[in-house]
């Protein structure tokens, strides 16, 4: 068993930073070592915005979001507009359509999609919220924008059909060729939903 | 340890930042499942998505090792899935039921028919009477098969119209009548018509409830599960009377 180079305390830091996405135990200890040489400027502050985050971090209890107040940031933006809900499957999904910052819109996250071989069944997802929010009244469309994958396109399905019963628009994601995308590159069955949903120009 | 096969994809999993683990059914292999790395890629995730037909190479060490997968696409039907709700639901359904298979023990003419239901999937039409087929071919591929063949009281060949929810075997309407309260409901296509002609929506939700009723009993009860939800939802898509107006 090879020894230890550092103290516990730097071990158990690298143990932990290795355990993060996109960090191996090599580039783990390279972190690590970042950390402690800028201690002043860099692991103090982390430390105290890692604590921080960590004792104030909740779940929206409207929409399923994280962030430090409950609502959250975004169900409590008065300036967004309540007729209409995008359904995303994760917090990342959120993230990535605000980054793109076409919609003043709110959330709801489901946290996962239908998937047999991981066990997760409709009980398992955030979907009576929806069907609550969407029942209160005032919503007029919900987007869902859910992955175009099997288990993604599955889930979107049994959300219609959960909220069919309701006079809400339900529209979805658009599938086809992305933004860059050229076509000798595109799998057969991309082209072929780029096709169908083509529109007048 | 390597071979090459073909294979349906039944399920994807998330393993690791990159990668995926496959589940498959294979021709010679059974069902099976491998490390693909680089599964989450760009490039590959379509490739993979469960319905696909795929040709795989398993490599091992060891045979009882996960083994690691490489992949080339043959026949992409996932997306003819997804603007079809009933067949991601049959789908979903269909693998469900697969998932009752041993790992790694081959069964051919189900691997067949489970790539002949696949292509016939999209089309609610046709789908009925192979998926009440697969069903069939499934509990008897598991050692449960139904006789359908005579009636088990008599030994007649005619007039078959039910099936002892207890013994899976057909009852003459003679030789139920007394008990036809406890007795299913055999549709005729399954003994007489063939399964190529076209079925009325009552006798497909009947056979549909027959072979509901033996999967949840011989299947699904020993192992105390519930049958997928999408079934049922599968069902009512596609057994729905055609609205007259």
């Amino acid at each position: 068993m090879p020894k230890a180079s550092a103290g516990p305390e730097i071990e158990r830091l690298i143990q932990l930073l290795a355990r993060l996405p996109g960090l191996g135990p090599r580039s783990a200890r390279r972190a690590a070592l970042h950390l402690v040489k800028k201690r002043e400027q860099l692991l103090g502050p982390l430390a105290d915005a890692t604590r921080a985050a960590a004792e104030r971090i909740v779940t929206c209890s409207v929409c399923g979001n994280i962030d430090t107040s409950d609502p959250c940031a975004i169900c409590s933006d008065q300036e967004r507009d309540p007729r209409i809900i995008v359904v995303v499957e994760d917090v990342a999904d959120l993230w990535a359509l605000e980054r793109a910052g076409v919609l003043n819109a709110r959330y709801h996250v489901l946290g996962g999609v239908l998937s047999p071989l991981d066990g997760i069944g409709p009980d398992d997802l955030n979907i009576t919220g929806l069907v609550g929010r969407a029942a209160e009244g005032g919503v007029e469309e919900i987007i869902i924008a859910l992955n175009a994958t099997v288990d993604g396109q599955t889930t979107a399905h049994y959300l219609t059909d959960s909220l069919r019963h309701l006079p809400v628009k339900i529209t979805r994601l658009a599938h086809g060729v992305p933004v860059g995308g050229e076509l000798d590159y595109l799998d057969e069955g991309t082209l072929g939903a780029a096709l169908r949903s083509r529109t007048a120009f | 340890m390597e071979w090459s096969d073909e294979a349906i994809v039944l399920g994807v999993r998330r393993h690791g930042e990159t990668g995926v683990l496959l589940e498959l059914l294979t021709r010679d292999h059974g069902r099976h499942f491998g490390f693909l790395p680089g599964g989450r890629s760009r490039k590959t995730m379509p490739l993979i998505q469960p319905g696909n037909s795929l040709v795989v190479t398993w490599r091992a060490r060891l045979d009882q090792h996960l083994g690691t997968l490489s992949v080339e696409a043959t026949r992409l039907r996932s997306p003819g899935f997804i603007n079809a709700p009933h067949a991601l639901y049959g789908f979903a359904a269909l693998a469900a039921s697969l998932r009752f298979l041993p790992e790694r023990d081959p069964h051919p003419a189900l691997y067949d028919a489970v790539i002949h239901l696949c292509e016939a999937l999209p089309d609610a039409e046709s789908v009925g009477p192979l998926f009440v087929e697969f069903e069939l071919r499934l509990l008897a591929e598991l050692g449960f098969g139904l006789d359908l063949d005579s009636c088990a009281a008599t030994g007649s060949r005619e007039g078959l119209v039910y099936v002892s929810p207890r013994t899976g075997r057909a009852v003459s309407a003679q030789a139920g009548a007394p008990y036809r309260e406890k007795l299913l409901t055999l549709p005729g296509f399954l003994v007489y018509d063939g399964l190529a002609n076209r079925v009325a929506p009552q006798a497909l939700a009947e056979a549909f409830a027959l072979t509901g009723y033996f999967l949840w009993r011989w299947i699904y009860e020993p192992h105390d599960r519930e049958p997928p939800p999408e079934r049922a939802r599968f069902v009512a898509s596609i057994t729905r009377e055609d609205d007259p107006a």
